[in-house]
């Protein structure tokens, strides 16, 4: 290993890592904006030019607010759930490849932190973690709300993992390989997964808005209900930390849908652009289009929670469990015996 | 029980057909009316910087007003103090000087003419009490402020501006 490929990969680290900071900043941004405009409002208009240094005046607000420890709580837990949800929400991204290699200089540079060959199970085992943070945060609170919350992300999770974990196999029977560079590079110019896998997408995407706690499965965090849930306790940059690490999730669980099921940074006439523009502007546009499939799945996780209201509890469950596994298994067996008869005849 | 109204109507409820239990087309339905808001004007007035335009018989604050010549037309009779049903307004008469023949109209004038806008109910009974014609509702909304002596406004916040000299 020499030195310039750690240094390449700190660099790529340190990208990927600024980008997904700043789009889950912007994320609370949008997601103010988009709920106004979707009920004929404004939105927040007054920070800057539209109102674009509001993350901004929003995170110092965070920064300057008091900190406050409830005095039962396990001090040492509470101050882990929002550290941790973070941590879990950020490593998710090292997998997921950005874009088709790059040639800077006669270099070629993957642009992909690390292409492991169990990615799909990475994504998987991280986005499993993620319910640590809320589930160590409920409980270090010491509040019932806070913990019912826990509660009821642990199991929520726990059933829509089932679900999706279904919805996975029967993509991974199509493409036959785990590892995320592959599969995306399977999907080239306008053979992507969604057109093989309609049923599959639409599990996981109804599984993707569970494991995000957004609405319209939010329940760990129904205000209504549950006083803001696990997070009721929390004050300062800890709540901000709980805040951002949902956004960071929401843009996590957009590019790996973008990833699996929409072709990732392929798009319809690439190498006519490949030939076009060269080995070192091509892959800059196929991250701008897989960016833009990303905004298009995060402003529709917007949409939606601006649409559909909350799910009750038995209805969560009955949804999880009575419906969406039967449906991904059948959805498995299926997929099995087309492809046994497509490789057969 | 027989019912005491021919109005009464029996609701059946129909169980779900299959699309119906599906949800997915309603949702799509749902998603559909919610976009076609986001393309909709938004209802927003920017306040400060624009203001809505007010009924031509909204009351906001209150003026005392001058006549032609500038001077105050308002001569303490007090009927407007009388008939407020808030008592909102206090006044202190004064007799005017001869060297003041231009500032005030009659010889009695308003010295000190108080309305206490936490007071006030906006109902406009000062004016149609008013025989001199001297007050009227027709300012803009009373701003908010900190103290609630600061919502005692005084002759400087409501006699309307001297005119212009010629």
């Amino acid at each position: 290993m020499d030195i310039t490929f750690v240094i390449e990969k700190f660099i790529l680290v340190a990208i990927i890592f600024g980008i997904s900071l700043v789009i889950a900043m912007y994320s609370t941004y949008a997601e103010r904006k988009v709920a106004a405009f979707l009920q004929d409002r404004l939105g927040p208009d007054r920070a800057g030019p539209f109102g674009i240094l509001q993350p901004l005046a929003d995170g110092l607000k965070m920064f300057m607010k008091e900190e406050i420890i409830p005095t039962h709580s396990s001090k040492w837990l509470f101050m882990v759930g929002p550290g941790l949800a973070m941590l879990t929400a950020c490593i998710g991204t090292a997998v997921i490849p950005w874009g088709s290699p790059i040639t800077i200089g006669g270099k070629i540079i993957p642009l992909q932190v690390t292409d492991i060959n169990v990615g799909v199970l990475y994504i998987f085992g991280v986005v499993s973690l993620s319910v640590y943070g809320v589930m160590i945060g409920g409980w270090a609170s010491n509040n019932k709300y806070s913990l019912l919350s826990a509660i009821r992300a642990a199991s929520q999770n726990i059933s829509y993992e089932v679900a999706m974990g279904l919805s996975i196999i029967a993509l991974l029977l199509v493409t036959n390989t785990m590892s995320l560079k592959e599969i995306v590079e399977m999907q080239h110019g306008w053979h992507w997964n969604v057109l093989y896998q309609p049923l599959g997408f639409l599990l996981f995407i109804i599984c993707a808005f569970a494991e995000t706690n957004r609405a319209p499965f939010d329940l760990p965090e129904c205000e209504t209900e549950l006083i803001g849930g696990y997070h009721t306790e929390y004050s300062s940059m800890k709540l901000g930390f709980y805040l951002f690490a949902e956004y960071i999730n929401m843009f996590v669980s957009s590019a790996v849908m973008a990833t699996l099921y929409f072709g990732g940074y392929n798009y319809p006439g690439m190498d006519w652009v490949l030939q076009i523009t060269g080995p070192t502007i091509a892959p800059l546009i196929g991250t701008a289009v897989l960016f833009l499939k990303i905004f298009t799945f995060i402003f529709f996780f917007m949409w939606v929670r601006w649409t559909i209201p909350r799910f009750r509890y038995d209805q969560l469950m009955h949804l999880g469990w009575k419906v969406l596994i039967p449906l991904a298994i059948a959805n498995v067996i299926i997929t099995g015996i087309v492809i046994a008869i497509v490789e057969k005849f | 029980m027989e019912p005491l109204t021919s109005k009464k109507k029996v609701l059946i409820q129909k169980p779900l057909n299959f699309a119906e239990r599906m949800y997915l087309p309603a949702i799509g339905k749902g998603l559909k009316i919610t976009i076609s808001h986001f393309f909709k004007k938004e209802a927003t007035i920017r306040y400060p910087e624009v203001q809505r335009e007010m009924s031509i018989n909204w009351r906001g604050m209150h003026s005392l007003k001058r006549d032609e010549d500038g001077k105050e037309r308002c001569t303490a009779c007090g009927l407007c103090a009388l008939s407020c049903p808030a008592e909102a307004i206090t006044m202190i008469a004064a007799e005017r000087k001869p060297e003041e023949k231009d500032l005030y109209r009659e010889e009695k004038y308003a010295a000190v003419y108080e309305i206490n806008m936490l007071r006030c109910i906006f109902c406009g009974l000062c004016e149609e009490a008013c025989p001199k014609e001297a007050i009227y509702l027709d300012g803009p909304i009373v701003p908010s402020d900190y103290l609630r002596k600061d919502f005692i406004y005084g002759k400087d916040k409501l006699v309307e501006q001297p005119l212009e000299k010629k």
